[in-house]
């Protein structure tokens, strides 16, 4: 079946089987491996990415559900070699070791910033519910979140990700 | 995993939804927003031959007022629910169980309607749309039909819907001012319900006027706890009159037991759960 969806800011057209699960097209047709697949079950939230701007799990949405639509992954985030200031504070706060939920716990907190620019710390720990991480016990995980909602305000998200807003470097290449 | 091969179809309309169905027989599926279907397509445990997509139909989304209901769309996403106006202010105990499902990213993809024609014992939804009297508003091959809650859900993940069925929309009767509460218990954030209780008063003055009471995970379906209910009509809103009350939530059920608890623990469960779920609805 054909698909068209803007990845990153870039539009591709593609064959795929309708069984073919979003997190596969990302990695294996587009070569976007920094979505990672982490778990069997839908658990672990490592393979979040946007979907039209909303947080989900790449291994529980088929390729062909995202036909007609926008999605943002994790390598979609720096500008010009920026760092987006969601990857910026985990990078200054120490909220990772071995980096594998990484991609997805900065994807969700992307996410949770767009829908509450300023959460204490319950609300990130309830808005990350959905991503685990097995090593920094998620303390430092909360603070960088934090210190991104400081230093972002008035807020990230959706906004920051549309495509129309991308310099030119961004927008080319692909397919 | 990967899913096992299906044809894939996703029709622009209900009525072409269901002749989908019809024509792809008995071991067809249907996809609403995946959360539920997707993780058994990719373990295997499901391998239809023909998946039926809801996306592209687009008159099944949304919450609207009728009369003395609200009638919420199946497709309509438990992110849209947690934020709709009506549903806040008609049916909170709905809003309140939605906030409990799942996580984040799975309340931007799955669905009301989803979640209700999954029919799993140990999911939240089930319960407050029993509790509230909802309707299921179900269209197949010779029209529509309407089935209250208490019929819907038939057995374990199994509901009154024919293969060739599909859920549209749930009526639910306003409870404009009632008071509510999901009390839910589970061991880690995002875990399944243990049990859960929906609970939904009316209050008059300092007295319970009307009650209405509901249990997730103790039977195969979801159990009305009429018990607990004609125990409360009448009583004084306080701490003894609602342990009394709640001392009747395990009649009439029949929990299964498992890795997370027994049937005596769950009973003692829904008994404490029931208290504390009446309580905070009726604001004491």
């Amino acid at each position: 079946m054909r698909i068209t969806v803007t990845v990153d800011g870039t539009e591709y057209s593609d064959d795929v089987e309708p069984r073919m699960l979003l997190v596969q097209y990302l990695r294996e047709r587009l070569g976007k491996t920094g979505t990672v697949i982490g778990c069997d079950t839908s658990n672990c939230g490592a393979c979040t990415v946007h979907l039209d701007g909303h947080s989900i799990k790449s291994c529980s949405v088929l390729a062909v559900q995202a036909d007609g639509s926008e999605v943002t992954t994790i390598e979609g985030l720096a500008r010009d070699g920026t760092l987006h200031p969601v990857q910026q504070a985990f990078h200054d706060n120490h909220a990772l070791q071995c980096g594998f939920c990484t991609p997805g716990m900065i994807m969700q907190s992307v996410d949770l910033l767009a829908d509450n620019p300023d959460p204490d710390e319950k609300a990130v720990r309830e808005g990350l519910e959905g991503n685990l991480c097995r090593c920094t016990g998620y303390q430092n995980i909360v603070k960088a979140v934090r210190d991104a909602a400081h230093h972002m305000r008035p807020g990230a998200g959706p906004e920051a990700e549309r495509v129309d807003e991308r310099t030119p470097s961004h927008a080319a290449g692909g397919e | 995993m990967i899913p096992a091969n299906f044809d894939y179809v996703a029709p622009a309309g209900v009525d072409e939804a269901v002749r989908a169905l019809a024509e792809a027989g008995e071991d067809a599926k249907v996809l609403a927003g995946g959360q539920s279907l997707l993780p058994v397509l990719r373990m295997r445990l499901a391998a239809p031959t023909t998946i039926v997509d809801l996306r592209k139909v687009g008159d099944m989304r949304g919450v609207r007022e009728d009369g003395d209901a609200i009638v919420i769309g199946a497709m309509t996403t438990h992110y849209e629910v947690q934020r709709d106006p009506l549903v806040a202010e008609h049916a909170e105990l709905i809003k309140l169980a939605t906030d409990t499902v799942a996580d984040p990213q799975v309340r931007h993809r799955g669905t009301f309607g989803g979640a209700l024609a999954h029919a799993d014992p140990a999911g939240d939804l089930p319960a407050p749309a029993v509790a509230l009297g909802a309707e299921f508003v179900i269209a197949g091959p010779s029209g529509r039909r309407t089935v209250p809650a208490a019929e819907f859900f038939v057995d374990f993940f199994t509901t009154a819907l024919q293969p060739d069925e599909l859920l549209v929309e749930v009526r639910v009767p306003k409870h404009t001012g009632w008071g509510a509460h999901y009390e839910k218990f589970n061991r880690v954030a995002q875990a399944w319900s243990i049990v859960g209780v929906a609970a939904c008063v009316r209050a008059d003055g300092g007295t319970i006027a009307e009650a209405r009471v509901a249990l997730t995970n103790m039977a195969a379906t979801p159990v009305r706890a009429t018990g607990v209910e004609n125990a409360l009509v009448g009583q004084p809103a306080n701490a003894e009159s609602i342990k009394a009350a709640a001392a009747h939530a395990a009649e009439g059920t029949s929990p299964t037991a498992d890795g997370n608890a027994d049937e005596r623990y769950r009973k003692h469960l829904a008994e404490v759960l029931t208290g504390r779920a009446v309580a905070a609805a009726a604001g004491s």
